[in-house]
């Protein structure tokens, strides 16, 4: 099973659904007024514009780092190698898309650190000299070919900010790709029905939410082991309880709307009175807190990695990476390249992302302006 | 009221009863007292007279849920859900796995720290937010506000982790005007909690601000304001006597849970600047894997938050005329 999860084909072919149905949802949001009012109210401040296309240039990072990537080995006269058993072409060990475009500066490893765009090491080594032991700074490897420098095991940071992304983007949308079904589910099915139903959800709702979310996070994660699907899941379980108050509260107020207590006059069944009166005129409330909490949960995923409850030291992300490079700013003369990149890049996804959510929910519910 | 009041009470019960079967299930579903004694003694020391030894020092030797051994009461007394999580309910917490201390007494002692630093930060995110978004929201619409706006995002995109490490390297570390790290008890420690204030209260600055300026917006907007100006009032009166009462309900609301919240203590706060307070003392138990004092600490965050929300809501009719409760 577990190497059907990690084959090359059945990554891609995720990937691939991902994208697709992406591209199938916003075609088919384009037939209703609704939607292209909200798009047009967007559209109309500049800002915003600009912040939805940097939050696309991440997104097209990350998918690259999605993709797979086998190169074909070739043996020294350039021919494709082939298993001498199958006769079928052999591939190396793969990475993704991303890993491949960036072997060029990625493989070029040093020693140790040294600052952005530098020609020599950081640090100072004994080389003996015509006799004499001097301290000097010695040349790199390869002199001016790392944009922001290295880090202390001489990996390129330029090329372990570039693979964040795709572990921030990750936490952004499969958190919300876990909480949202549930608590869409949940919610409107309990504001609609009531009685002992809603009795039963509110009290579940109301034990997970009081425990504490770090708590209870952590918790999960010493139980079931650190790593990027069980922080998903863990954060998706913590944050189902807000949304789910939510819709359950919308719900209420649609239930004695006309329009639905005049399709249930007329004997529509009530999955279908839920599925085609309810969930579309609740789908703003969850467009709204699902693009308002990415930002959140990205910069949780930094605290918590520090924390030591996040992702594992070895999936690199942004929390990493400034965890490793938190002790560099007490040396004399700092490194500060690391850190400063780290927050860079986390920045510039997160404040694109707060502003583009702003306008998002400035577009779809006038009634929470904050104009 | 007061029969509102005994039904919530009430209803607070089952609540945390659910909160602490749903802790019990989730930590001894995975890690059975056989896997803990291993843990605790070692890969060395595991022979099975050890473990059984171990567990039975820490009382995990009995059944999780029913004793059958025992007789009559004792069939479900005798468990380790009885003993350990049941326990809790009535402020018995035990003793740590690892260390033998009763926890009961850590948390108390481990309270004030916590305390002094959560509670001046929230005291002074509470004055700083009221009185900038008050500011803000009189110069509406022009060039203050939107820039204003702007930086709030921009301090709200930051992550805490970064204040904390930009404030110990420029505070600390270039200017020395304060230690990087440390508490003492008593009176001097108003040096080494200078900076976690700081820090904790420029964190939370950005979506404060936001939040109450939109509060202050809501209420200025309303006719009696209208009125107010029309008869001849002054617009300082009418901000603070007017519009900042009727504004602050919301937030008034939220004060008890917050404060009851406050003695968790902020663990990021704790562990970069090594406060020995309840945050802290949670983060070293999930470092050491000491199952009793995570769950202590997570029974106990879940008892102040319900008994936060009673409060809450018996402050917001109090506060509110038009609520009636019951």
């Amino acid at each position: 099973m577990v190497e059907i999860w990690n084959s090359w084909w059945f990554q891609n072919t995720l990937v691939g659904l991902l994208v697709v149905s992406g591209i199938a949802v916003v075609l088919r949001l384009r037939r209703r007024e609704y939607w292209r009012l909200a798009y047009r109210e967007v559209c109309r401040r500049r800002g915003a514009v600009i912040c939805f296309f940097v939050l696309c240039l991440y997104t097209l990072v990350a998918l690259i780092d999605s993709v797979g990537w086998r190169d074909a080995l070739r043996d020294e006269n350039g021919e494709l190698m082939r298993d001498p058993r199958t006769g079928k072409v052999v591939y190396d060990r793969g990475g993704s898309a991303l890993d491949h475009l960036l072997k060029g500066i990625s493989s070029k490893k040093e020693k140790t650190y040294s600052s952005p765009m530098s020609r020599e090491s950081f640090m100072l080594e004994s080389v003996n000299r015509d006799g004499k032991v001097l301290r000097e700074r010695p040349p790199l490897k390869h002199p001016g070919a790392h944009l922001l420098g290295t880090d202390r095991i001489g990996q390129d940071v330029f090329c372990q900010a570039l693979k964040s992304i795709r572990t921030g983007m990750v936490i952004g949308i499969l958190t919300t790709l876990l909480a949202v079904p549930f608590a869409l589910l949940l919610g409107v099915a309990s504001g609609y029905y009531g009685g002992l139903v809603d009795d039963i959800l509110q009290y579940i709702c109301s034990v997970l939410s009081s425990i504490p979310t770090v708590l209870f996070i952590a918790s999960f994660m010493l139980i079931f082991g650190r790593g990027l699907p069980q922080l998903c899941l863990a954060m998706g379980i913590a944050s189902w309880t807000g949304l789910y108050r939510l819709l359950r509260g919308e719900t209420l107020r649609l239930r004695e709307e006309e329009f639905v207590q005049a399709a249930v006059a007329m004997g529509v069944p009530s999955w279908r009175v839920l599925l085609r009166h309810i969930v579309p005129n609740v789908m703003h409330l969850v467009l709204i807190t699902t693009v308002l909490r990415f930002s959140s949960e990205v910069l949780a995923e930094a605290a918590l990695t520090y924390l030591g409850i996040g992702v594992g030291s070895d999936t690199i992300s942004w929390g990493t990476m400034i965890n490793d490079a938190r002790t560099e700013l007490t040396r004399d003369p700092i490194i500060w390249w690391k850190l400063c990149t780290a927050f860079a890049f986390m920045l510039g996804l997160v404040l694109p992302a707060n502003i583009f959510g702003d306008a998002v929910r400035d577009a779809l519910d006038p009634r929470l302006r904050t104009q | 009221m007061l029969a509102y009041i005994v039904r919530r009470i009430l209803y607070v019960i089952p609540t945390l009863l659910g909160v602490n079967v749903l802790v019990f299930v989730l930590f001894f579903l995975v890690n059975s007292p056989d896997d803990m004694a291993r843990q605790a003694l070692g890969e060395k020391n595991s022979d099975p007279v050890q473990v059984e030894r171990w567990k039975e020092a820490h009382g995990y030797d009995v059944p999780l849920f029913w004793n059958g051994n025992a007789s009559g009461i004792g069939r479900v007394t005798k468990t380790v859900f009885f003993t350990k999580s049941l326990s809790m309910m009535w402020g018995d917490f035990g003793k740590s796995d690892m260390t033998h201390e009763s926890i009961g007494d850590e948390i108390v002692r481990r309270a004030l720290p916590s305390l002094c630093v959560t509670a001046p930060i929230f005291l002074a995110t509470l004055l700083i937010n009221v009185f900038l978004a008050m500011l803000v929201a009189t110069a509406r619409g022009s060039v203050t506000d939107r820039v204003t706006q702007f930086a709030c995002v921009v301090f709200m995109s930051i992550s805490t982790l970064i204040y904390i490490i930009a404030g110990q390297y420029f505070f600390a570390k270039l200017l020395r005007w304060t230690p990087v790290s440390g508490y003492l008890p008593g009176l001097d420690c108003w040096k080494f909690l200078a900076l976690p204030i700081l820090v904790g209260v420029i964190s939370s600055l950005g979506s404060g601000i936001r939040l109450y300026r939109t509060l202050f917006l809501e209420e200025i907007n309303k006719d009696y304001v209208r009125t107010a100006r029309a008869k001849g009032l002054p617009e300082w009166q009418i901000l603070f006597l007017h519009v900042l009462k009727n504004a602050m309900i919301p937030i008034l609301t939220n004060v008890p849970l917050q404060l009851l919240m406050l003695m968790m203590g902020n663990m990021m706060l704790e562990n970069f600047f090594s406060i020995p307070g309840l945050g802290g003392y949670t983060i070293t138990a999930l470092n050491a894997q000491d199952f009793a004092i995570v769950r202590s600490m997570v029974f106990l965050g879940s008892f102040l938050y319900v008994v936060g929300l009673l409060l809450t809501d018996i402050c917001y009719s109090l506060v509110d005329p038009r609520i009636r409760l019951g």
